[in-house]
């Protein structure tokens, strides 16, 4: 090897180490700050779904301390095992095991949350994460149903990495405000709920009570949602069908 | 002085990266749907070109010649994941509309190029301004189209309505062209045309 060669080795050695180090440094020094703002954005979709105005009259986001305020006032946590469709007694999210934290979609959790909305210490609302696979990536959202257990308040979409402008629109607010009001479950049975290629109306005329719009360009985002979301309420439904009474 | 102070000021129109040299158009087109974004955006390039500049005319002397264009790469590169390591951090909710484009400032001509056609060749200083100026450059032509863009497209100015003067009946309807790409490239082809024209910059052949 010529004495050049080694130089040129060298060189990019060097280069590669001090960008790594800076890296790597600037990395961890944000970690904390980046997961706040990661929590507290997670906070607020579940606040979304719950149907509370997490965007004031002024454009404004609603702050950390009340988005805390109405956690520690109005939602609590609670756990369902997956198989049985029990409560899990004095679970918490600080007490899940690492393997359960790691778990992307329901699929691979044994254990599912549920937020409950209470009022006057009566529960109004649920809401429950709903995750899988998108076109290119899995999405991640919060499906709210009312205590009815069949009506759904709200539906968000927070993290996911779709294209820009074609699927992306999962996490924009036509999309989501269709879902407002639709049904899941009706005359004692889950129902298939769609998001439609193109317009529901099509498909259904005179409307359906449990599809909505596709996005146009999205039909694989659509048909990606369609599947876990009514995966994940089948999940649900073993603990739903217990207090549904 | 006259060429320290050409080296900062040129980029700004005689030589705009945009408008003359037409680098960095993706991004143009891409982040300028509003004021806020556009100014993130200006701002981290902004940021990148200047540093990799200085930081690649340090090194020039250095740099083997064979693996020079990697080498600037991975400073560009590391500088850009920095950047969008602190707008995550610092500015969640806007980095978040940005998404890849932040990422995509490694691939932006403009950076690129400047490093190659000016930082190896000059002392850190100068390049340091060179890198200055062409951000800034950069940045105007961005927050021109995004002006443009937010008030037709939205008839708001930074998210603050413009035409909140006019009588309710009249409110302004935003005009869905100006928020869509096509939109975008009319603005700018517009700019180019009449910025081209006023400093008198033609291709000929």
């Amino acid at each position: 090897m010529q004495k050049d060669d080694l130089r040129i080795v060298g060189f990019a050695a060097v280069v590669c180490i001090v960008c790594s180090l800076v890296l790597s440094a600037t990395a961890s020094m944000l970690k904390q700050r980046q997961a706040e703002n990661v929590e507290l954005d997670r906070k607020i979709n579940v606040l979304k779904a719950f149907g509370v105005a997490v965007v004031g009259e002024d454009g404004k986001k609603i702050s950390k301390d009340r988005v805390d305020q109405y956690f520690s006032e109005n939602i609590s946590e609670i756990y369902i095992a997956k198989d049985s469709g029990e409560v899990v007694e004095g679970m918490t999210l600080a007490k899940l095991p690492k393997e359960e934290l790691k778990a992307k979609t329901a699929v691979e959790k044994t254990m599912l949350p549920l937020y409950l909305w209470k009022e006057d210490g009566k529960v109004r609302k649920y809401a429950f994460p709903i995750s899988g696979m998108g076109l290119w990536s899995i999405l991640n959202g919060y499906l709210a149903l009312d205590s009815d257990l069949s009506t759904i308040v709200g539906l968000t979409f927070y993290k996911h990495a779709e294209t820009p402008g074609l699927g992306g629109e999962c996490s924009s607010d036509w999309f989501q405000n269709q879902f407002k009001g639709k049904k899941v479950f009706e005359d004692g049975k889950l129902l298939q709920f769609e998001v439609a290629k193109g317009s529901a109306e099509i498909k259904y005329p005179g409307g359906s009570d449990h599809a909505v719009d596709g996005i146009s360009g999205a039909t694989m985002t659509g048909n990606g949602i369609n599947r876990f979301l009514n995966r994940d309420l089948q999940y649900y439904e073993k603990y739903f069908s217990r207090i549904r009474g | 002085m006259a060429k320290t102070r050409d080296i900062l000021l040129d980029p700004l129109s005689d030589n705009n990266p945009i408008a003359i040299q037409v680098l960095g158009i993706c991004s143009a087109l891409a982040v300028t749907v509003k004021m806020e974004t556009a100014m993130v955006m200006a701002l981290a390039l902004t940021t990148v070109v200047t540093f990799s500049n200085l930081i690649i005319s340090v090194m020039r002397k250095a740099i083997p010649a064979k693996i020079r264009m990697i080498v600037e790469m991975a400073v560009i590169a590391s500088l850009v994941i920095v950047a969008d390591q602190f707008l995550q951090a610092y500015m969640f909710e806007v980095s978040r509309q940005l998404s890849v484009f932040v990422g995509l400032i490694i691939t932006n001509c403009i950076v690129m190029g400047r490093a190659e056609a000016f930082a190896l060749q000059n002392p850190p200083g100068p390049s340091f301004l060179d890198g200055l100026g062409n951000g800034l450059g950069y940045s105007a032509i961005l927050l021109i189209v995004a002006s443009i863009r937010e008030i037709l497209g939205s008839g708001t100015w930074f998210g603050h309505d413009v035409f909140a003067f006019m009588p309710e009946s009249f409110h302004y309807m935003g005009n869905g062209l100006a928020l869509l790409a096509p939109g975008a490239f009319i603005i700018i082809g517009l700019i180019i045309w009449a910025h081209r024209t006023i400093v008198g910059k033609f291709e000929t052949d």
